[in-house]
C-alpha cells in the first residue's frame, strides 16, 4: 500500500447516492466541478472497470484535461481512477491514482475522502492538483447542500 | 468528528494555537507524517502533540489515513478554503462586480453623448 500525497475529507449534509451522481453525472459536475481559473469541468465515462474516462472542459470546446483507466466502480460507496495528461493515456506507469470513498455517518452526513497517489514523480501536475482539490470539494458541499448551481460559473468559463 | 452544524468556530479556535498552526506548516511541508516524525520536529511533549493533533482532527483541518499498524497525518485545507471563499472569495467578486458596472455605466455614458 502506497502513501497517499494528499488526503481530502469533507462531510455533505447528503446522502451517498447524491455525491455519487455529483461525481459522476455530467450535467451535474458541470454545476460545481470549479477548480481554480477556468472552465467548470466534468468526468465523462461508461464508469465500468477497466473502461476509459476523461475530465472534460465544460464549454464548446470539450477539451479534454486530464484522461485515465477506471480501475474499481462500486456505487455509491467507492471509485478508484487512474488520472493522466492525455498524451500519457498509454504509458500507464504516469499515471496517478484517485480513490474517493463515500461513506455514511450518523445524521444523514456523507464523509468523502479524496485521496491522490503515486504523484511524487510529478511536481508540475502535483501543484495543480492540490490546488484544485480544496475549490472543487468545496463547491460540491455547496451544491448539494444549497441545491443551487454556484453563481460565478458563467463568469470564469469565459 | 464533526458534526452537520457549522464546524466554523472550532475551526478558528483550532487556529487561534500558535502550536497547532505550527504542526499545520510541518504537514504542510511533508504531507502524511506520523506522531514521531512530528514530534521530531517540534518542541513539545509527544502527550501536547497528540492533544493539539486531536484539537485539529475534530474540525477537520488534519485528515488521518491508517497504512498498517501506522497513523498518518494529511493537512486538510477544504475548512480553509471555505472560509477563504466566505471572507475573502466574494469580497473580490463584488469589487470585480462594481467595476463591471463601472465600465457599463461609462459606456452608457458615453452611447448618449453620441
Amino acid at each position: 500500500m502506497t502513501k497517499p500525497e494528499f488526503v481530502y475529507v469533507t462531510y455533505i449534509s447528503t446522502t451517498p447516492e447524491k455525491v455519487w451522481q455529483a461525481l459522476t453525472d455530467t450535467d451535474v459536475a458541470r454545476k460545481y466541478w470549479i477548480g481554480g481559473k477556468g472552465p467548470a469541468h466534468m468526468n465523462v465515462s461508461d464508469w465500468r472497470a477497466g473502461s476509459r474516462w476523461e475530465h472534460q472542459r465544460a464549454d464548446e470546446s470539450r477539451a479534454v484535461d486530464v484522461v485515465g483507466k477506471v480501475v474499481e466502480s462500486a456505487p455509491p460507496r467507492r471509485l478508484v481512477l487512474t488520472w493522466a495528461r492525455p498524451a500519457e493515456f498509454d504509458d500507464e506507469s504516469k499515471h496517478s491514482r484517485v480513490t474517493f470513498d463515500i461513506e455514511p455517518q450518523d445524521g444523514g452526513v456523507v464523509r468523502l475522502t479524496v485521496s491522490h497517489e503515486n504523484l511524487a514523480h510529478d511536481a508540475k501536475m502535483l501543484a495543480s492538483i492540490s490546488g484544485g482539490w480544496p475549490s472543487v470539494l468545496s463547491n460540491l458541499k455547496t451544491f448539494l447542500e444549497t441545491g443551487r448551481a454556484l453563481d460565478y460559473t458563467g463568469t470564469q468559463a469565459r | 468528528m464533526p458534526t452537520k452544524s457549522l464546524p466554523i468556530d472550532r475551526v478558528f479556535k483550532a487556529l487561534a494555537d500558535p502550536n497547532r498552526r505550527r504542526l499545520l506548516d510541518l504537514l504542510h511541508e511533508e504531507n502524511g507524517q506520523t506522531l514521531t516524525s512530528l514530534c521530531d520536529e517540534i518542541d513539545m511533549t509527544r502527550q501536547a502533540v497528540t492533544q493539539h493533533l486531536q484539537l485539529l482532527e475534530e474540525p477537520n483541518l488534519v485528515a488521518v489515513v491508517w497504512r498498517g499498524r501506522e497513523k498518518l497525518h494529511y493537512l486538510n485545507p477544504v475548512p480553509l478554503y471555505e472560509i477563504y471563499e466566505r471572507w475573502i472569495e466574494k469580497f473580490e467578486r463584488s469589487r470585480l462586480t462594481v467595476l463591471r458596472d463601472l465600465k457599463k455605466s461609462l459606456e452608457t455614458e458615453g452611447n448618449d453623448k453620441t
